[in-house]
Parts: structure tokens; C-alpha cells; sequence
């Protein structure tokens, strides 16, 4: 492996169910002492990705490795340091908290401590109550706790605040915060913007199947007034002449959309009016000041911007 | 703790918490064993005592809801419910998980002879001691037998398909194995059939091992080690975890 601060790296990665393709050709990365968060609207692909990760779900082609290893084949050796959250279900109707955190704590060479860990996951009340009569933010968070009990170095959370209230995703952000602090790596899925700006130190934004964005939040919501304006414009727009012409830099942030680092003043937007005028290019949504997370995901998952291809339905 | 212990810990803690689990794997052996040893409804043939027939025959009922029912129904809403695949995501690893389900269906079947030869015994029940080895290896071949067929159904119907089929299959053997009606008494088509599915042949072996002076015929066993190793090798083959 190169760096060593990566701890997932997914490589081009195709996976096709039948003639639908869930994942087409995705690639990032994901480091210790982060948490990336994996962002899109229902049925991106995002839990074909992660379920490859888990060793669930063979790559049709492409590649991934965590910890350096090939999540299928090296299966084995990964399921006692990697942890995870399935969407839904995974749990036994007529299990009780404490026994089932037992149970697992038994898999692992250095579990935690199970009742710390009800503490910490805010389930002490409920530790002796039957899974089915959980309210669905407790089964999460249960769901949650069952992740951590072995250490994990990487954490695979599939929409772990789903169904969640307030009180539950703040005790779910303090965990992971933890942990993060603790040097893990943490990769989630999720499609609330809310929970994606709050949390994330890295943002991968996916939608049919491909990577659309990939950055900070700050890189991708980057266009304060003061240094910074988006707009957008066709593909065609040479973002290396316009820059140059400018003398500031101009980043293709998604599909159709593009940002200029430089302050809005009324003669650097002349300019760019000018240079896509003289190209034929038509000069949409121009914005300034600071954008929202909300803004960009519509910008880079609305379906005007981008060349529509088939959407899948993922399992 | 192992991971072994734990996993047949939890196996344990969650099928003693069913009811409706310990009412087939216990109570109705337990019914059939009292009531058709009592009352004498079909003159089980050439036997002193109804007892005679109805103990052995209850062992292998025993055996088929513990191994098929309990098993085949518990493990059908497992996979439903995606804990076989969250298991999966674990250390505990395949051969633990199959070791700790075949612990709590040998635990499950000691304390169900337990309970039913005891009561067999009060009844007035006195099985010639040569024939429990042969028993206990009926008792084997047919645990794996049903066993088999139970994880074949769990493995590749929903949760409520396996319930419903594992229950309506336990009904028909119930009836054609000899369970409670001999073969004789059936009519000899329905027979010829029943002969070569499981039940009849594990009743047979075991009928045939504790009933003094009998034997247990050839076909019987034939039958039941073909199925023994069938029924395993068709759920390795088409178990599917999700």
C-alpha cells in the first residue's frame, strides 16, 4: 500500500446485479482518524459499495482494498477488525441488548466492555428488553454498539441515523467522534444532507453509480462571497482558459457546474460573461456568497446537469 | 468465553424463550406418547403393549421436530432477518455457527428422550437393552436426515414459506411415517411411497431396534442413510445466506 494513513481504497469499482449496473467504476479513498461520508439519493449505489467492502458482494470489476487487503478474499482475516452497521436487520426479534453485545463480545480476542458500551450507546434502560420492542433509534443505536464491541480499525455504517431522533443521532455523532479521535476509519452512507455537513471530514458524493464530488466540506461548498463565485456553464468551457484569462484559478465542481476563486467583482464576472459569449456558451445560475451543502448536492445530483443514465433499483 | 460457547449460549437462551418451540419439540411427543400407549385406537398389531410400539415411535417424532421444525423454522427467520449475514460479518466463521446449531439439536434431542423414556417407563415401557445402539445411530442418521431438510427449506424460502412448509411436511410425516398409524393400516399405495421417505424408515429403525424379537429391515436403513446424505449435501448445495 502507499500512504499509510489510507485505510479503504476503492479502485474503478463496477458491480452489476443481472444487466443493471449499481456501481459504475467508483473510486476514492477513505483515511484513519476520518470519517468519510458516502453521500447520495436513494439507490446511488452506495450500499453495492459498501456491501463489497463488507465482503458481501463481488466486484464485477475494479477493485477495493481495506487495510490493504481484498475485502472478499481476505474476508477471513478482515471480519475481526473491521465493523458493521447493516441497514437494516442483522438482529434476532427475541434477543435482549446485554446478551446479544455477550454474544458478540465472545467473537472478538479484546472486546470492549459490554456495559460501558450500553452506556456510551445510551441503551443502559433498555438492556434487558427484547430487540422487537425497541423504539428504531434504539435498535440503531444497538445496531451501532454490535459495530464497536471488537475494536474495529474501519467502520462500515449503511445509514446508521436513519430513523433516528435528535438524541440519538447527538449520542451516535459523540461515538464516532471518539472513535475517530481513537485513529479509526469511519466510512458511512447516508442521504441526509444534514447529517453529511455535520459530520464528515471528507465528502464523496455519488449518484448512478459514479463519483460526482469528492472533498472537504469546505471544498465543496467553497464559494464565499468574498474569494469565490459558482456558475454554470455547458462542459464544453475550458476551465484552464478561462483561468487564465482571469489570472485566478476555475474548478469543474460537477457535472455543468464550475467555480472561479476569486472575488465577485462586477469586472471578473464581465470577464467571464465575455469569455463565454465569444464561445457561444450560455452563462447559468450565477451565484455568490456561501453555499449550502443542500445547493451543491442538488446542483451535482439533479438530473438537467447531467447525461442521464439508467438508475438502477439496488438491493 | 469461546466463541463456540457463546454462539451455543445464545442458541440456547433464544430457543428455550419460544414456546411454541418447546410445544412441538416436547409436548406433542409427549401427547402422542401418553394418549396412543392409553388408549389403544389402532390395535397396534403383533405387539404386548401399545407402549411397546408408541415409545420407539415417539423417539422418532422427537427427533423429526426437533432436527426439522425447530431447526428448519429457527434458521428460516435467521436468514429473513439478515443475522445470518451480520453473523457472517463476524469472527465466529461458518463451521462454529453450524457447530453451535448442531449442539443445541443434540442438547434439545437428550433432554426430549429423557423426558419421553421416562415417561415411557412409568407406562410400563421395557425395551430390550441390546437395541439402543442401534437406536442411537438411527437417531444420528435421521437427525442428519432431517436436519437436511429442514436447512434445505430455511435456505431457500422466506421465513414464513419455511413455517409453513417445515409444519404442513411435519403433519404428512407425522401421518405416513407410523408415527401413530402403522404403515399397515394405510393403504398399501400410500405405503409403498411412505417407505422411502425418512420418517418411516427412522420409525422403522427405531421400532425394529427396541421392540423384543424384531429386526430392522434392510430398506429401512438404505433408506434412511441415502437420506442422511442427501438432504445435507442438497442444502450445502443450495443454502443461500440471504
Amino acid at each position: 500500500m502507499g500512504d499509510p494513513a489510507v485505510a479503504i481504497s476503492v479502485d474503478e469499482l463496477v458491480i452489476s446485479y443481472g444487466d443493471t449496473r449499481a456501481v459504475q467504476g467508483v473510486s476514492f479513498t477513505a483515511a484513519r482518524g476520518e470519517l468519510t461520508v458516502l453521500l447520495g439519493p436513494n439507490g446511488a449505489g452506495k450500499t453495492s459499495t459498501v456491501e463489497h467492502l463488507e465482503g458481501y458482494r463481488p466486484a464485477t470489476s475494479g477493485s477495493a482494498r481495506v487495510l490493504g487487503l481484498d475485502p472478499i478474499r481476505d474476508h477471513r482475516t478482515l471480519r475481526s477488525q473491521v465493523g458493521i452497521m447493516l441497514q437494516s436487520g442483522g438482529i434476532p426479534t427475541a434477543i435482549r441488548p446485554r446478551e446479544l453485545l455477550r454474544q458478540y463480545a465472545g467473537f472478538f480476542p479484546d472486546p470492549l466492555d459490554v456495559d460501558e458500551l450500553l452506556d456510551r450507546t445510551r441503551l443502559t434502560d433498555r438492556a434487558r428488553t427484547p430487540f422487537r420492542r425497541l423504539s428504531g433509534g434504539e435498535q440503531q443505536r444497538l445496531s451501532l454498539a454490535l459495530a464497536l464491541i471488537g475494536r474495529p480499525k474501519v467502520l462500515l455504517l449503511d445509514e446508521p441515523t436513519a430513523g433516528m431522533d435528535l438524541d440519538g443521532r447527538e449520542a451516535v455523532r459523540t461515538v464516532l467522534a471518539d472513535l475517530r479521535a481513537e485513529g479509526a476509519c469511519i466510512l458511512l452512507t447516508t442521504h441526509d444532507l444534514d447529517e453529511a455537513e455535520r459530520t464528515a471530514d471528507h465528502l464523496v458524493v455519488i449518484r448512478d453509480g459514479r463519483v460526482v464530488a469528492d472533498g472537504t466540506l469546505a471544498e465543496l461548498t467553497r464559494r464565499d462571497g468574498n474569494d469565490a463565485f459558482t456558475f454554470r456553464c455547458d462542459d464544453r468551457l475550458d476551465v484552464d482558459a478561462l483561468g487564465t484569462e482571469l489570472g485566478a484559478t476555475v474548478v469543474r465542481t460537477g457535472p455543468g457546474a464550475f467555480r472561479v476563486d476569486s472575488a465577485p467583482t462586477p469586472d471578473t464576472i464581465a470577464a467571464v460573461a465575455t469569455h463565454l459569449a465569444a464561445r457561444g456558451l450560455q452563462l447559468d445560475d450565477l451565484r455568490t456568497g456561501a453555499a449550502r451543502l443542500e445547493d451543491v448536492f442538488r446542483d451535482l445530483t439533479s438530473d438537467a446537469t447531467v447525461t442521464p443514465t439508467t438508475s438502477g433499483d439496488t438491493p | 468465553m469461546s466463541a463456540f460457547a457463546s454462539q451455543l449460549r445464545t442458541e440456547v437462551a433464544l430457543a428455550s424463550r419460544q414456546g411454541e418451540q418447546l410445544l412441538v419439540s416436547l409436548g406433542i411427543p409427549l401427547l402422542v406418547l401418553v394418549f396412543f400407549s392409553l388408549v389403544d385406537v389402532f390395535e397396534v398389531a403383533k405387539v404386548d403393549q401399545a407402549v411397546d410400539y408408541v415409545a420407539p415411535a415417539t423417539l422418532a417424532l422427537a427427533v423429526m421436530s426437533t432436527a426439522m421444525v425447530s431447526l428448519g423454522i429457527g434458521t428460516g427467520f435467521e436468514r429473513q432477518y439478515g443475522v445470518l449475514k451480520r453473523l457472517g460479518a463476524s469472527p465466529l466463521g461458518t463451521p462454529r455457527l453450524v457447530g453451535a446449531k448442531t449442539a443445541l439439536v443434540v442438547l434439545t434431542e437428550v433432554l426430549q428422550f429423557a423426558v419421553l423414556i421416562t415417561v415411557a417407563v412409568l407406562i410400563g415401557w421395557r425395551p430390550p437393552s441390546t437395541g439402543w445402539l442401534p437406536a442411537l445411530v438411527a437417531a444420528a442418521l435421521g437427525t442428519l436426515a432431517f436436519a437436511g431438510i429442514g436447512l434445505l427449506l430455511a435456505g431457500t424460502l422466506p421465513g414464513l414459506g419455511t413455517l409453513a412448509a417445515a409444519n404442513g411436511l411435519y403433519l404428512v410425516l407425522l401421518l405416513t411415517g407410523g408415527m401413530i398409524v402403522p404403515l399397515d393400516k394405510l393403504p398399501s399405495a400410500i405405503a409403498t411411497v411412505a417407505e422411502l421417505l425418512p420418517a418411516a424408515a427412522l420409525v422403522e429403525a427405531m421400532t425394529g431396534s427396541l421392540i423384543a424379537g424384531r429386526t430392522v429391515g434392510t430398506q429401512a436403513w438404505v433408506v434412511l442413510l441415502v437420506w442422511a446424505v442427501a438432504a445435507p449435501a442438497a442444502a450445502i448445495r443450495w443454502f443461500r445466506w440471504e
